[in-house]
């Protein structure tokens, strides 16, 4: 039986849908349209039901694209998701303004259950529903109290599920131009003017006095919470605790992945026979796994934090404090949460833009996300600082390679604020986009809420951003593993009959033969070919095969140096792989890593759209290639200007 | 006397007479706001935009750029 979860914002919709399902639900999008459905389901006995999350509306008149599935399914019973049943979920303090969309949804006549929601806190304001008196307006809709947050009333509301009956006649609140057609404003309007005006007149007789003050405590949080200098203060440390976790603890578990992953692929090429299937495992696949599954620990810390700012309420204050502040750059208050989330990956970044409502404000977001510097950049960073900048300190205390890291933290800050400026003259947008939105009172978070929040979003990341992933390092893999049938045999051959070859050990021998064979593959082919673009740059055919593996994900460009420079790591293998960078030479002697070599490679990781698992998710939130394709051609245009300017200014 | 509630200063307490911006008008009225709905101006973000307002009891943030398009009148003594 299909049954839909419908009511305002902030009425603890969600806490009902994750009372009722628990972890039996998943994220999907409704056909079409770019609208997160979250669906689930649960038993009552042997009876089944579907249950499906609606977004929150205020009516069934929609104002923007999330609201436009509730018009399209309440009003067509031929529709997919049309509901035998309909859950409305009302804040029980606040009942005038949320029985609209529950008297509209009456006169639909679809069997409903009205669920008065956060009645402790109605309590505490001194209202008294009268609840067989409610009843008796709406004949064969049951309406149970609940207090979801805490668990109260789930078995009131399965019982109510099976005794609730198709309404007979229209509500006293219906009028007779219901429903109105989606493109008359003015008769919607008036529609839901009159049905206030009959709410006034007969709710007093139902729920006593009203003093619906809000709390003193929320009022006061407030007047520090979004204080014209302690709010810009707070929200700072706030962001300064949220990075220092993801930077400092999340390696805790990543090192415990690696290791796992490194220990099992070790373990399997010496358990399975040599040959192509050993190799696809233990080089293509398995550290194609274990590249999306090191991004779980950030993830999970970083949605952790942002759960807890939304159920706390903490998170619309934020938005409040820092709308002003982006709307310049075409950007809303809302878009600071992918942002941050961005520092550690652009992919749950992106997934976060869903709550902003307007189209244009969430594109730029969109599109500008994957310049803020992601956790896949730093080990590029830190190679490339520890080669080319010196351990030295500016004014005795403040160390350069630190300062090096946070003016290339900055620049993709203010490079994607500047891109951010650029699009809100192209990007065309038929609807202004505006920032009407409820501030709820602050409460203490629901802990299950914030692990399921946490899993759904470890979920949609490794399955979308994981296949992506996973693809294209099996396909770099191959082209790594294999080339031309002379090329490799013949690489493979001359390095055999060097000097340096017949002293080394057999460990050293190995790796020089990796490395022979990475020269002649189609990588290292392709490295070789693309060296006249890249060498204006000041980079060679060697920097040219990390850039292209690097569109697996970013970090693989240090692994893929080791294998070009054939540097044995046991376990110092980036000081190791440091000392061959350093001694590397151009054919006219000079260091290939020189200053300007180095500050124009950073300036490329800074920019480039080297993410392919990105790319895809931009792909599923805009719903087509365009979008993707022109933000890989921008990125990738500021990327080559961006280095070339680098490298010319520091020869 | 009628102004903007963009105009208004803090801790005012006025009430609504019309709101001239017709997409805006609806997203307000199904919110619960028509002619003679009473707002308070809590408070104004940092920059003095956007601005929070408290209707029929719960808190509402806008944007400057909405609440000039609604027109207030102070509350008659």
């Amino acid at each position: 039986m299909k049954i839909a979860l419908f009511g305002n914002p902030n009425t603890g919709k969600s806490s009902i849908f994750n009372l009722l399902t628990g972890l039996r639900q998943q994220v999907s999008n409704f056909p079409g349209v770019t609208i997160e459905k979250r669906s689930g389901t649960f038993k009552i006995g042997d009876q089944k039901y579907q249950l499906t999350d609606f977004p929150g509306t205020y009516s069934i008149y929609p104002h923007s694209l999330d609201e436009e599935i509730v018009c399209q399914v309440v009003t067509n019973h031929t529709h997919q998701y049309f509901p035998e049943l309909a859950i409305v979920v009302v804040d029980a303090s606040n009942l005038e303004r949320n029985m609209l969309l529950f008297t509209q949804l009456y006169d639909l006549k679809i069997p409903l259950v009205l669920v008065l929601n956060m009645w402790d806190i109605a309590e505490k304001n001194g209202i008294k529903i009268d609840i067989p008196a409610l009843e008796s307006l709406f004949p064969g809709t049951p309406m149970i109290r609940m207090n979801a947050r805490i668990g109260l009333g789930k078995e009131r509301l399965l019982a109510a599920i099976s005794t609730s009956k198709r309404a007979q006649e229209v509500s006293p609140f219906y009028n007779g131009f219901f429903p109105c057609p989606i493109d008359d404003k003015d008769a919607q309007k008036q529609e839901m003017q009159d049905r206030y005006e009959k709410l006034r007149a007969i709710l007093p007789t139902i729920q006593g006095k009203k003093s619906s003050v809000k709390s003193t405590f929320s009022r006061k949080l407030d007047a520090i919470l979004i204080h014209r200098f302690w709010g810009y203060f707070i929200f700072s440390g706030v962001l300064l605790i949220i990075f220092q976790f993801i930077f400092s603890f999340a390696t805790v578990p990543m090192d415990w992945i690696e290791h796992l992953f490194i220990t099992l692929s070790t373990w399997l090429s010496g358990a399975l026979p040599d040959g192509v299937l050993n190799n696809l495992l233990t080089q293509g696949i398995l550290p194609g796994i274990a590249g999306v599954l090191m991004f779980i620990p950030q993830i999970a810390l970083l949605f952790f934090f942002i759960a807890l700012l939304e159920e706390s309420g903490y998170l619309s204050r934020v938005v409040f404090i820092m709308d002003r502040l982006m709307r310049p750059f075409g950007l809303n208050g809302k878009s600071i949460v992918p942002l941050m989330s961005s520092v550690a990956c652009a992919i749950p970044g992106i997934m976060a833009t869903r709550t902003i409502s307007d189209w244009k404000e969430r594109l730029i977001t969109i599109i500008i996300a994957p310049l803020m510097s992601c956790s896949a950049r730093i080990p590029v960073y830190t190679l490339l600082i520890a080669l080319v900048i010196p351990k030295t300190y500016v004014f005795g205390f403040i160390s350069l390679q630190g300062l090096v890291l946070f003016a290339l933290y900055s620049l993709g800050l203010i490079a994607a604020l500047l891109l951010a400026l650029v699009l809100k003259k192209f990007i065309r947008s038929k609807d202004k986009g505006f920032l009407i939105m409820e501030m709820p009172e602050y409460k203490k978070p629901r802990w299950t809420n914030i692990m399921i929040s946490i899993t759904e979003k470890i979920k949609v990341f490794v399955w979308d951003a994981g296949k992506v992933i996973l693809a294209i390092s099996i396909l770099l893999w191959v082209l790594a593993a294999y080339g031309p049938s002379d090329s490799m045999s013949d690489k493979i051959r001359a390095v055999k009959e060097t000097a340096l070859y017949q002293k080394s050990t057999e460990p050293q021998k190995e790796t020089m033969i990796a490395s022979a064979k990475l020269e002649g593959s189609f990588i290292g082919i392709t490295g070789k070919y693309i060296e006249p673009i890249i060498s204006p740059l000041g980079y060679d055919w060697k920097i040219g095969i990390s850039l292209i593996s690097s569109f697996a994900a970013r970090e693989v460009f240090v692994g893929s140096l080791s294998t070009i420079y054939a540097v044995h790591d046991e376990n110092e293998r980036q000081e190791n792989l440091q000392t061959h960078l350093k001694e590397a030479r151009r054919s006219d002697g000079t260091p290939v890593y020189s200053l300007a070599t180095g500050a124009s490679l950073m300036v490329f990781y800074v920019f480039a759209m080297q993410c392919m698992a990105t790319l895809a998710v931009v792909k599923k939130e805009t719903k087509s290639w365009r979008w993707p394709l022109i933000q890989l051609v921008i990125m990738g245009i500021m990327a080559y200007v961006g280095a070339l300017i680098t490298y010319l200014l520091l020869t | 006397m009628s102004k903007a509630l963009s105009e208004i200063a803090l801790g005012e307490i006025v009430i609504v007479e019309s709101i001239t911006h017709p997409y805006l008008s609806n997203k307000l009225v199904e919110m619960g706001m028509q002619a003679g709905t009473e707002l308070e101006l809590l408070y104004k973000a940092p920059l003095g935009d956007p601005i929070a307002i408290c209707m029929h009891g719960s808190m509402i943030s806008l944007r400057l750029d909405e609440a000039k398009y609604i027109h207030v009148s102070s509350i008659p003594i």
